[in-house]
């Protein structure tokens, strides 16, 4: 196995250019346990914790940008008040040994549908900065994920930063695991309110091929938030809407039966945790006027 | 015979504590910061590795075996099949049905079928790849019920000689009848109960060396839960006498049960004979999966009969055994769920049938609780049924029918000695509970899912659930179960020093300083010098069944007494009198109190040394005729029974079936804390592991494969899923063993399970007949 190094952002560009077949590594968290377990034989690692822009964030026009190999320690400790859907997300990821060496771009590239960060970064309209010697595009997270472990990276390309938009209202993340600490996802929900665009976003994590929007649900929701112009009362959710909006938003789901849950049950807790999580985000907002 | 660099060239010497005084293990805190030298530490600058290929089937013939492209690799120095395998060709810890080698058939998916070394394990693992073996594959044997029938086809197709006769697949067929069960009751409940395929998920994974020696044996260096079993077998299928074949115990991370069987010791030991290197062989995690044998899955139906009071009037119980593959320990564990089906209650009406099972799933045998733990989730389900349908408050109905000193077991054994079934339960009814969960605000910390963030309180309701469990401490039916010591005192450099030497195995329960801390007493002397375990000594028998402070323990008492004498026959030589001694402080200790001697002085230079087995009081086998009319399956087969109860209160999110313990009481009955703080450290790390059988702790096996041979996938409690506990140890006292004591590791794994889950029952209302309780069986989606 040949291993690469680079110390700067065109270093690695011009390695991965060179050696396609390299496999990046940051903080290690997914590989090293592919490797271990003799998964994958990559013939190469090109390693880049040399690259220290990828370690830094920086607040650029209403954003937040986030380099590719910032951890989630620092992403909670740091952070969280302008992500707090991230935030919350990134508490719930693996322990704390795991937290302070996994990177935001690593979730992003592994693209597991089970990657806790992904789907408060489907609700946040987050936006993916990849390069390559080719050149530079911005790709935004909901086009990011093509299947299981796939997304639309170049061989050639890698992950500079991500462009997370400064929380615009209340966001939340809830995740089911089978214990309850240091556990890989069954299912897990994002919800983002977006009170200036009078919308709503959801997403749903590890119950289907790729993290899923819920695209009815969150017109079902609208429609009703309009209707019935809580956005300017901001009186109580009716518990039947909330309700409705977790049916739907489950119906999203396309969840599998395996070792750690059944299709059937990831569908219902998905149902639960939409409705919950708006809940917790309607009541911040109600209380936000105050 | 060169020394690998890692293994403890002299004795572990443990800081101060007598009997009874809190010892801290010598070793606690190396392990906790990583110095500790476990047995994947050992090392040799010449020494080669070893790997093992394994069957990816779980039932197939193994049609031939190509090795040539594998031997032909650079750095291979050999592959070797069940054609290198010089002395008997299959091992086992009470029968020889497994083979070193698959021979002729593989029976379950991992088993070894050839081994290789090469200078570098890649190297080994490349090679190994690079083997051709033609496999026919067949259809497996995966369920115990249905592998039941005459007409199931056979995972062995000869039967082993202590085989049930005439019973196809079963294994052995435990009956048990007392009393007259064709009764009739007031109420009667019946139900069916599952318990998962539990793994013992020790950190420390199979791992040794193996180095040749010029007298043309082999010396091992292993992590095991028994010396001189593994010396046996590894020297049977070696062909050598057992005086070439010597072992010492290397650093052991974890054992609970599966260490009993060999896994990599025949193996390596092969290799190094035939490469004449010292061979290192390390399981993978993953491979530590098909490495050792697991917690025995279990399918049980019961009935139980009782009058309106809630007196037991019989109880019916049927209990059928996943045993997979091989035998292992499987007869004897299921001897253990047949005696302990009924749990400690009286009952003089007894109906049981203990079925273990030859199938082509992952062999299971030993693990913590050996057989009591299926049955005790049977059982105490049961109860709780029978409480809900009599209108009786659940411990009530308990302590009603609670077994006591001089009951009957089923198998008609008079339990002798303290069996506070009834104290235990009310002590951990009576402890107070936790205060209720705030309504005004929330911590993510304390819910059902923790910081995943799930609920915020939606659709948390608090259950409280109870059980009690029991079981055998020692090796029972018959077996000659005991252990030795030798004990020295001597002066070195003018301080008294005693030496302890056994082949006990100290797995991380505390032995060292248990005998350390017997030797101070015994002998009144400070410095204590456990010398490493080896085979140069007789055998401490296994570090199992909770009896190696009671049977080496006894052994080092024993040895420590013949010192004694030893100083007082020559205090007594040299005119003194020490009619009624004691030793004392360095000082010989008359009945008056007077100091007339210092043993220092006494010894000058001289070595009082002394070598005692301890044996236990004998067992009796159950007894097996089928045809013989009256009771059957009857017999003291046991040397004394350990008691545990507990109250669990739990939180259960009802919407998601998620759960958060809030706390957990046990209430043990120990006879005598020997080192106190290791007491409560096995209470608690025994209750844990039935936490995770309850919750979450199963191996998934589907067509004889395993599903999830990693800790992403095979979950054991974080101390997140771990609730404050309230210990309560009594000490009654037990007059038949060393010090009154009774054993200690194994009773909190019994009962935990069965109290988690009646207190999901109490806060859900399901029915919740299958461990581990997932998700979906909470939310009944």
């Amino acid at each position: 196995m040949d291993f690469l190094y680079a110390r700067s952002w065109d270093e690695a560009l011009a390695a991965k250019a060179e050696r396609p077949d390299a496999v990046p590594i940051s903080g290690g968290t997914d590989l090293m346990v592919d490797l271990n377990f003799d998964r994958r034989r990559p013939d190469a690692l090109l390693d880049l914790n040399g690259v220290e822009e990828f370690t830094r964030w920086e607040r650029v026009n209403g954003h937040v940008r986030i380099g590719a190999a910032v951890p989630f320690t620092r992403i909670i400790n740091e952070i969280g008040s302008l992500v707090p859907g991230l935030a919350i997300a990134s508490r719930t990821v693996g322990s704390p040994q795991i937290r302070n060496r996994g990177t935001l771009g690593g979730n992003l590239a592994t693209a597991s549908p089970a990657g806790d960060a992904l789907p408060p970064l489907m609700v946040a309209d987050a936006t993916v900065e990849v390069g390559s010697v080719r050149g530079e595009r911005t790709v935004p997270v909901r086009e990011f994920f093509t299947g299981p472990k796939r997304s639309v990276l170049e061989p050639d390309e890698l992950i500079r930063a991500v462009l997370v938009p400064v929380a615009d209202g209340p966001q939340q993340f809830a995740k089911v695991g089978t214990r309850n600490a240091m556990v890989i996802s069954v299912c897990s929900f994002a919800l983002a309110l977006h009170p200036a665009r009078r919308t709503v976003a959801g997403c749903i994590g590890s119950a289907g091929p790729t993290v899923l929007p819920t695209p009815d649900a969150e017109q079902y929701l609208e429609a009703e938030l309009a209707d019935r112009r809580l956005w300017d009362s901001r009186a109580e959710l009716d518990e039947a809407v909330a309700t409705r909006f977790g049916e739907l938003a489950g119906a999203h789901a396309r969840p599998i039966d395996d070792v750690r849950g059944t299709a059937d049950y990831r569908r219902h807790a998905v149902a639960v945790l939409a409705r919950r999580t708006l809940q917790w985000t309607w009541t911040e907002y109600r209380r936000a006027q105050r | 015979m060169s020394v690998p660099t890692t293994q403890r060239p002299t004795g572990t010497e443990t800081a101060t504590g007598r009997l009874g005084d809190i010892t801290l293990l010598p070793d606690g805190i190396p392990k906790v910061t990583g110095d500790f030298a476990y047995s994947s530490d050992l090392w040799m600058d010449d020494m080669l590795w070893g790997v093992t290929l394994r069957s990816p089937h779980p039932r197939a013939r193994v049609r031939s075996i190509d090795i040539g492209a594998a031997l032909a690799t650079a750095g291979v120095t050999a592959v070797l099949t069940h054609e290198d395998v010089p002395g008997s060709k299959y091992y086992g810890l009470e029968i020889a049905d497994q083979p070193v080698l698959a021979v002729d058939e593989v029976r379950y998916t991992g088993e070894p079928v050839a081994i290789v070394a090469a200078d570098h394990p890649e190297t080994a693992r490349r090679a190994a790849a690079k083997i051709v073996v033609d496999y026919e594959v067949l259809d497996p044997i995966t369920d115990s019920r249905a592998a039941m029938s005459p007409d199931s086809p056979l995972v062995h197709a000869t039967p082993t000689q202590d085989h049930y006769p005439g019973g196809g697949n079963i294994l052995r067929h435990v009956r048990i009848r007392r009393g007259d069960p064709t009764l009739t009751a007031d109420v009667v409940v019946t139900g069916e109960y599952d318990v998962g395929m539990q793994d013992q998920a020790f950190l420390g994974p199979e791992s040794g060396l193996a180095v040749p020696a010029e007298d043309g044996g082999v010396d091992l260096f292993i992590a095991t839960q028994w010396l001189h079993v593994d010396q046996r077998q590894v020297a049977e299928s070696l062909g050598l006498p057992e005086d070439k074949v010597r072992l010492s115990l290397a650093g052991v991370g974890g054992a609970f049960g599966a260490r009993e069987d060999v896994s990599m010791q025949i193996h390596a030991c092969l290799l190094a004979l035939r490469t004449n290197k010292p061979i290192k062989m390390v399981y993978s995690r993953e491979e530590s999966f098909y490495g050792h044998v697991h917690r025995h899955p279990a399918t049980m139906r019961y009935e139980h009969g009782a009058n309106r009071d809630g007196t037991l009037v019989y109880v019916k119980c049927e209990v059928v055994l996943d045993g997979g593959a091989y035998a292992s320990s499987s007869p004897a564990v299921v001897s253990n769920a047949a005696s302990f089906a009924v749990g400690p209650y009286n009952c003089d009406n007894v109906l049981i049938d203990g079925y273990i099972l030859y199938t082509n799933n992952p062999p299971c045998g030993a693990m913590r609780g050996f057989g009591a733990v299926q049955v005790c989730f049977g059982h105490e389900s049961q109860m709780d049924k029978l409480a809900a349908a009599l209108g009786i408050d659940p411990v009530e109905l308990r302590i009603h029918n609670a077994m006591a000193e001089g009951s009957l077991m089923p198998t008609g054994q008079v339990v002798e000695g303290a069996a506070p079934v009834a104290e235990l339960l009310r002590r951990v009814k009576d402890a107070p509970l936790p205060a209720a969960a705030p309504t005004d605000s929330y911590d993510l910390r304390a819910l059902p899912g923790g910081v995943s963030n799930t609920t915020h309180g939606e659709g948390v309701r608090r259950g409280v659930g109870y059980a009690v469990g029991f079981k055998n401490v020692g090796y029972s039916e018959g077996f000659d179960d005991f252990s030795t010591a030798r004990v020295r005192l001597e002066v070195v450099g003018g301080e008294l020093v005693a030496t302890v030497h056994t082949a006990a195995a100290e797995v991380g329960q505390g032995l060292i300083t248990v005998m350390a801390q017997i030797a101070r007493t015994e002998l009144g002397v400070e410095q204590v010098i456990n010398q490493p375990a080896d085979t140069s000594i007789g055998t401490a028998g296994s570090t199992s069944a909770s009896r190696q402070t009671y049977c080496t323990g006894g052994a080092v008492q024993a040895a420590c007494e013949a010192v004694r004498d030893g100083i007082l026959a020559m205090a007594s030589a040299r005119g003194l009198s020490v009619e009624g001694a004691a030793l004392r402080d360095g000082k010989i200790v008359a009945a008056d109190g007077a100091a007339v001697a210092s043993v220092a002085d006494l010894l000058g230079e001289e070595i009082v040394e002394e070598t005692r087995e301890f044996h236990h009081r004998p067992t009796e086998p159950l007894t097996r005729d089928l045809g013989a009319p009256g009771d059957i399956g009857q017999g003291a087969a046991h040397l004394q029974f350990a008691f545990a109860a507990h109250r669990v209160v739990a939180d259960v999110d009802v919407e998601l079936g998620l759960v958060r313990l809030v706390e957990v009481t046990t209430a043990q009955d120990v006879g005598k804390a020997l080192n106190p703080l290791s007491v409560v450290g096995q209470i608690q790390g025994g209750t844990t592991q039935g936490i995770g059988l309850a919750l979450m702790e199963e191996i998934q096996v589907k067509d004889g494969k395993i599903r999830n041979p990693s800790f992403t996938d095979y979950l054991i409690p974080t101390i997140l899923d771990t609730p404050p506990m309230q210990v309560q140890v009594l000490e009654l006292g037990d007059p038949h063993a060393p010090y009154g004591l009774r054993g200690v590791g194994e009773p909190p794994t019994i009962s935990s399970t069965p109290a988690v889950v009646s207190a999901l029952r109490a806060a859900t209302g399901r029915p919740l007949t299958r461990v581990p309780v997932r998700p979906e069986h909470i939310t009944g989606t």
